[in-house]
Parts: C-alpha cells; structure tokens; sequence
C-alpha cells in the first residue's frame, strides 16, 4: 500500500462521501490500516459529511417509530467484535493472545463500520480488552475447573474436531471446534442443546475456537450444531452437522 | 473418547475466539455463576472524543446491552437525520422511509460494533445511514442498467436537482453558510456525491472535468467544511 501511497493518500474525502467503487472502498480501507494521517482525516471528514446529512434533517412519519420498535422485538443483535488476550494464569489451557489479534479484529469491525480505525495506544488498549477478556475467561474457566467437568469429544459431517465440557454443577458448557470450515456466505453456525428431542438455540459459532454455550444444560441430552441463514433460525432447517452426548 | 481421533489430528484445545461466537460470554449469566458484569463495547481507538453527542454515547452502551428503553431515546435523536440523508439520496420519500426503518433496525443490531473512540453516535448514524442509501440507489442503478430500462442516469437534471434543495432546503444555517465559502467545482463535487449518491467518477462525467480535478476538489472542499463548521475528533 505504502508504494502507491500517494495516490491513496487522496481518497479519504471520496471514502468519507461514499464516492468510491467497491474494489476502491475495499483497498482505502486496508491503507486506512497503514497510516495515521488519512485514519485522522477521515474520521474528520466523516464528521463533516455527517454535518451535511443533520443539515437535511426531516420529521419522521408517526408510524415510523412504532414499526422500528415492534421490528427490533425479532432483531439480534450482533455481538461485539471482541478480541481476547489470554490471562497467564489461564496460559496452559488457553493459548494466549495478543495485540495483533486485537488489531485485527478492529480491522474487521472497520471494515463491517466502515469507520477509521486508530492504532495509537495500542499498549493501552490491550490492557482494557484483557481484563474484559479476563472476565469472559472467568466465565469460561469456572466451567473448565469445576470439579464435575466432563469432556466429549465429536467430529463434524464437515470434518472439524471437537469439544465439549460440560458442568452438570454450573448447569453450562463450553463447545470448541478446530479445522470448521467458513460458513458459505450469509450462513452461520448454531449451536443447539436438544432437549429431549426439542433443539433450542443455544448460541453461535464463527470459525475454530472455544465458546460459552448459551442456556443451561440440566436436561439436555445432547449438543447440536447446524448451518442456518445469518442470524440464527429458532429451530433447526438444515440437517446437524453434529450431535454430541452431553451425559458420556 | 479420550483417545486421538482416527486421522491422528489432536482433539482441539480450548481457545477464545475473537468473533461473534466469544462474545457471548459476554452476556449476563446466571446469578451464582460468578457472572463477569457485562463488558461495555471494545475500543479500538483512543485518540477522539465524541463531544457534541449530547450524552448519546451513554445511551449507545445501553442500547447495546439490549436496552429498547434507550434505543427509543436513540430513535428520537437520530431518526430525522437517518430519514433526512436517505430520502435525499433515494429522492423518493416511500422508498426514503423504507430504507429509514432499515437503517434504525441496523443501529439496533450493530450497536455494539459502535466504538466512541473512533467518532460520535451521529457520525456513526450517519455513514451507516448513507452507505445503506447509496447501496439502495446503487442497486436499483445496476438492474437498471441490467434491463436496459433507462438509457443514461439523468446527471444535469441531478446536479440542477441537488443545487437548488442545497441551496432551499438546508436546515442548518452554518451548512449553509460553509457550503457557500466553497467554491462553485468543490460544492457541486461533494454534494453530488454525498446528497445524489454518486462517485466520484459519475461526478467527473456529470461536471465533464477530469477525475484528478473532481478528487482535488472534493477534499479541498471538505477541508474546507471541515474548518468551517469546526469539526474535531
Ligand atoms: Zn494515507
């Protein structure tokens, strides 16, 4: 990027207007990377053209807002990309994780945004996002460590390995996957716990890595995974790729 | 069922995923647990502030945590911006709505992908607003273009379009007044591309100047603006 920089030096008002090409768009936001200056100028000038949409400003319709409101009642919401940096005591079980990892999730969330995206204080920032990372491993570890932690092993239709530890005591679980392929585009993983033959959702997975299974797992027999259009599905319409014995 | 699998890959070890799927232990969990308090919404940035927001970065954070109660207070400060910018770049006030109420479903799903430290609620709001208009508009260009149905995207009639509302219907004195200080190729730049939606090469083709010219212009105006209105981060 840095080689043609001049040139791309020039886009930030164009990608701040919504004036470039896709393939143009794609490429100013990987040099948005790379280099402070334009990260600065367009986050300026995304400030300014936000002054010219407030300057056109108009009164919704009444009806507007009660359709937004009843809509949202069957919206998730996205999680926030998070990265994670391991906490040392947890080093052994959980492979550590730092600032480059962090950078690359806030790429990705620019990228999504289409926000800039700063890197100073980058030293900082790993700091805040590890005790929240902390916290989430407190989640996680409490699974790990209970003392009736029991481990399944699986293998999916699609041929990723995988894991899950249970605490019947907790009443959680935690699932982990390695060699998933990427879910084909506008698809997801879903997590299930089959209740006595009723699978309730209970969560999502992107891609390898470990996951806190969402809901307790009294009464679940077992767990399930499927692909579903983005967003989740709130029963299963594709066959498991994976169903799992919580009680081996 | 300890042992290796059967092609001799290691079963796989626990690690945290820094996608969506990570994430949800970030949600409250059952009291007892030792349930971590929700973490606020990560930052990938630390240089700005978000002033001028008017406590909207607050109320975000709520919005994120699933709080409709606040995400109603962020409808009524955002609502009529969001409308404003996408019934100007749809130009038509029914499809203008449409996109509206995607755009306000958007800001409830994305809210937690929205980080202060990168610029405040409204300019978030504002370029999820217009990318979704010039998505909108973009995409009923290109099955236009498909089916042949138009012959050739009307630029005058746009610009003439643009020009008058820009200079009839600004709500904002000090827009006005700063669109004014630009001169007359940078003021039809930007706001053929940020009102009508168009790039910066449809801009070159609609004011018949070369590209490099139309790029000049458009960040010298901006600069401009951007000075004129006082714009920080
Ligand atoms: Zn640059």
């Amino acid at each position: 990027m840095k080689h043609h920089a001049s040139d791309a030096h020039t886009l930030a008002a164009a990608y701040a207007l919504g004036a470039l090409e896709p393939d143009e768009r794609r490429e100013f936001t990987a040099h948005l990377r790379e280099c402070q200056a334009c990260r600065q100028e367009a986050a300026e000038f995304e400030a300014t053209a936000a002054r010219l949409a407030a300057a056109v400003s108009q009164a919704p319709p009444p009806a507007l807002k009660p359709a937004v409101m009843s809509a949202i009642d069957g919206v998730r919401q996205l999680p926030p990309r998070v990265a994670t940096t391991a906490p040392s005591r947890l080093s052994g079980v959980l492979r550590r994780r730092a600032v480059p990892l962090a950078l690359a999730a806030c790429v990705a969330a620019a990228a999504l945004g289409g926000v800039a995206v700063w890197q100073t204080q980058q030293n900082r920032e790993a700091e805040q996002r590890a005790g929240r990372a902390e916290q989430r491993l407190d989640a996680i570890s409490s699974i790990l460590a209970a003392p009736d932690a029991r481990t399944v092993h699986g293998r999916t239709s699609n041929g990723a390995l995988t894991t899950v530890v249970s605490s019947p005591a907790r009443d959680r679980a935690v699932f982990t996957a390695a060699g998933l392929p990427a879910p084909a585009g506008g698809t997801t993983y879903q997590l299930w716990l089959d209740h006595d033959g009723t699978m309730r959702p209970a969560g999502f997975v992107d891609g390898d890595g470990t996951v806190l299974i969402e809901g307790g797992t009294a009464g679940a027999e077992a767990v399930g995974l499927t692909v579903e259009p983005d967003g989740g599905s709130p029963r299963p319409t594709t066959a498991p790729l994976l169903l799992m014995p919580l009680t081996a | 069922m300890d042992d290796s699998p059967p092609d001799g890959r290691a079963w796989p070890r626990l690690r945290l995923l820094t996608s969506g799927a990570a994430a949800q232990v970030n949600r409250p969990l059952p009291s007892g647990a030792g349930a971590p308090a929700p973490a606020p919404a990560p930052a990938c940035a630390s240089a700005s502030s978000s002033a001028g927001d008017g406590g909207l970065a607050e109320v975000m954070e709520k919005v994120a945590h699933g709080d409709k109660q606040a995400f109603s207070v962020l409808y009524d400060a955002l609502a009529p911006l969001v409308l404003g910018i996408v019934v100007r770049v749809v130009r038509d006030r029914a499809q203008g709505e449409e996109v509206a109420q995607e755009v306000m479903i958007e800001l409830w799903r994305q809210a937690a992908r929205y980080r202060p430290e990168a610029g405040s609620v409204t300019t978030w709001a504002g370029t999820i607003a217009h990318r979704r208009a010039v998505d909108r508009v973009r995409s009923a260009q290109a099955s236009a273009d498909r089916e042949q149905a138009q012959a050739s995207r009307e630029h005058h009639t746009a610009f003439d379009e643009v020009a008058e509302q820009v200079e009839t219907r600004l709500e904002s004195e000090q827009v006005r007044r700063c669109l004014s200080g630009l001169t007359e190729l940078q003021r039809q730049a930007v706001t053929l591309a940020y009102y009508r939606g168009l790039t910066y090469r449809e801009v070159a083709e609609t004011l018949r100047t070369p590209l490099p010219t139309i790029k000049t212009r458009m960040r010298d105006g901006l600069i401009r603006l951007r000075d004129c209105m006082g714009v920080t981060t």
